[in-house]
């Protein structure tokens, strides 16, 4: 083969996946856009959605993604970091492969599995249990008003963060890692014990990276679909109580599309390109700090 | 590098003193509290970091053990070879049309997506390196690894099903797009360690780019790159929103690629997942096994291309 020719052929290739992205925008754009323009603002800003009369409000679902992301974040970023400065800073060489082995292993476990277990295994184990308890005991504040369920928000969001802590914590390895040793060792020079050697010299160096692991599992938490679909107790609407059932985007997509025709696809297809919008900016700007971090 | 615990208890005291109190409470590196008060902090600090690190363990162990503890009863050689029947109530029967249309739809996402992600990867290293279309090329590659599959999904029913149908062909094509910035991706990281040197014997030897590329620099990356073709294969078998959307599922074997609603396993596995009799749901926890040990196999595929990896050393 002519070099000219190969040259240009893996120039198409690269090519094409900025047109795949692109062309994916437009169309369902276009797709979706006469149900958005018979709604007008009240696509975005009105909680009823009721296919049957031609109603399509959607807030109700943004604020669930919204919800079960944030849950899914205040329980897996402490532990994600937890275990990030865990392999890098204080465990001892035997233990790293085999933790981290784990952890990745968690990764690669498919979202339908996490699904399957979550509702047959951590459902009647330990979300229903506990969401009864914080009910009972919490209940009168006002995020935590009962009567309590494990098909709610709090449930979709604990599996949530169970299934990005790999890969917030991954990620975070990566960026701690990064640090300069000299650093680290200037911070023992000056008599810092290790803990203050992590707070004062690692991780005012890893800060940017360490937030862009975290918005990236937020937006792997924000599009993730069948494990949130079988947990989140699909009832379209806004509670302040976190142990409501409720909805997400991409919930409602998975569990109303295959039984949808006409408009009522075309609104899905628009609940799509809103959760299309807000995990691409949520992407471009983990990736930015990532960068910054990682490449410079 | 270890340094004990207890290594800055010598600190004189009189440092404290001479620190000013505002200073102490933006930088620990400044802070002369009594040394007895920052070991316990660290010690405490320690055991929070132990702790987390255990209880991540949890989960793993508790996933592993349920979905082999659950489903290996209904695995069994009809679970294999048999399609699903036609009621969730009825007991036996398996989950082959899913895995039949699991294997169709990965092969073909992967025959499509691996030959053009590794082209990609083989333009940002070897011609567009560090310029603008490289650099924008990699950002959005980058970018499109964190779309939501689901959206994937309502793309490709848009633009394929709703004119053609479902089927096989409309499955794949959404497992490949998930799949090809992933592989472009890991790629272009393999194809980046290949030594300068080498390349640059091939050329001194009068091999030109493309012959530079075929016979140096792919085989010396091919374990890595099996590496990362093998872990996108593993993410795009675990995939099921957007077959729920592109394949849907059946109840029989597919006979057409195109234009005939397809199962796979994990669409299986959730509809098991859904409904409420006790056949089903054990049907559900043996094709998590089925489809955990297939994801498993890729994985383990990519750590032994990985450990065969020269280049890494």
């Amino acid at each position: 083969m002519a070099d000219p020719v190969f040259a240009a052929l893996t120039g198409a290739a690269g090519i094409l996946v900025l047109i795949i992205l692109g062309y994916m925008v437009v169309v369902t754009t276009l797709t979706a856009w006469p149900a958005m323009q018979s709604q007008g603002w009240s696509f975005i800003f009105s909680t009823t959605w009721d296919p049957s009369r031609g109603q399509y409000g959607i807030l109700a679902f943004v604020y669930g993604t919204v919800l079960t992301s944030l849950i899914a974040l205040v329980i897996a970023v402490p532990f994600s970091l937890g275990i990030a400065l865990f392999l890098t800073e204080i465990a001892p060489g035997w233990i790293r492969g085999p933790v981290a082995y784990m952890v990745d292993l968690l990764a690669a476990v498919p979202s339908v599995v996490y699904g399957l277990w979550g509702v047959f295994v951590l459902l009647p184990g330990l979300l229903q249990p506990l969401a009864v308890w914080l009910s009972r005991t919490l209940g009168w504040i006002p995020i935590f008003a009962g009567p309590g369920s494990g098909l709610s928000f709090f449930g979709a969001g604990v599996v949530l963060a169970i299934m990005i802590i790999p890969i917030i914590s991954s990620l975070s390895r990566e960026v701690l890692r990064a640090v300069p040793s000299d650093e680290k060792n200037a911070a023992f020079a000056l008599g810092a014990t290790r803990w203050e050697m992590i707070t004062g010299a690692v991780l005012p160096r890893a800060k940017a990276g360490i937030i862009g692991a975290v918005m990236l599992g937020l937006g792997r938490a924000l599009g993730e679909t069948i494990a949130v679909a079988l947990l989140v107790g699909s009832r379209e609407q806004i509670t302040a109580s976190i142990l409501k059932p409720g909805y997400t985007m991409a919930s409602i997509i998975a569990n109303q599309f295959t039984e949808a025709t006409g408009d009522h696809i075309r609104a899905l297809v628009g609940v799509g390109v809103v959760l299309f919008i807000i995990t691409i900016v949520v992407n471009v700007a983990a990736r930015a700090l990532v960068w910054r971090m990682v490449e410079a | 590098m270890s340094v004990p615990v207890g290594m800055s208890a010598g600190t004189p005291a009189g440092a404290a003193a001479g620190a000013p109190a505002g200073a102490a409470a933006g930088n620990p590196l400044l802070m002369r509290s009594t040394s007895r008060a920052r070991v316990v902090k660290d010690v405490a600090a320690r055991v929070a970091m132990w702790l987390a690190a255990l209880i991540v363990l949890v989960p793993v162990i508790l996933i592993l053990y349920y979905v082999a503890a659950k489903g290996l009863p209904t695995m069994d050689w009809e679970f294999l070879t048999q399609p699903t029947p036609y009621s969730m109530r009825l007991r036996g029967g398996g989950f082959v049309n899913g895995l039949i249309g699991t294997l169709l739809m990965v092969v073909l996402a992967a025959v499509v997506s691996i030959p053009l992600g590794l082209l990609g990867a083989i333009y940002l290293v070897e011609y567009g390196k560090k310029g603008l279309l490289a650099q924008v090329i990699r950002f959005f590659s980058d970018v499109m690894t964190g779309v939501p599959s689901v959206f994937v999904g309502l793309f490709v029913y848009t633009a394929m099903v709703i004119p053609f149908g479902f089927g096989v062909v409309m499955g794949a094509a959404s497992l490949a797009i998930i799949m090809l910035p992933i592989v472009v991706r890991s790629s272009e990281e393999m194809l980046k360690l290949v030594p300068r040197e080498l390349k640059e014997a091939s050329y001194a030897l009068g091999a030109g780019h493309w012959h530079t590329i075929s016979r140096v620099v792919l085989p010396a990356a091919a374990p890595g790159l099996t590496t990362g073709t093998m872990l996108a294969v593993a993410r795009a078998a675990g995939e099921t929103a957007p077959l729920l959307l592109t394949a849907l599922s059946a109840q029989e074997i597919v006979t057409r690629l195109v234009g005939e609603a397809t199962a796979s396993l994990p669409v299986l596995i959730y509809y098991g997942a859904r409904n409420p009799f006790p056949a089903g749901q054990e049907r559900a926890w043996a094709g998590a096994l089925e489809l955990l040990l297939l994801v498993l196999v890729f994985t383990l595929l990519a750590r032994v291309a990985s450990s065969r990896n020269r280049l890494w050393q």
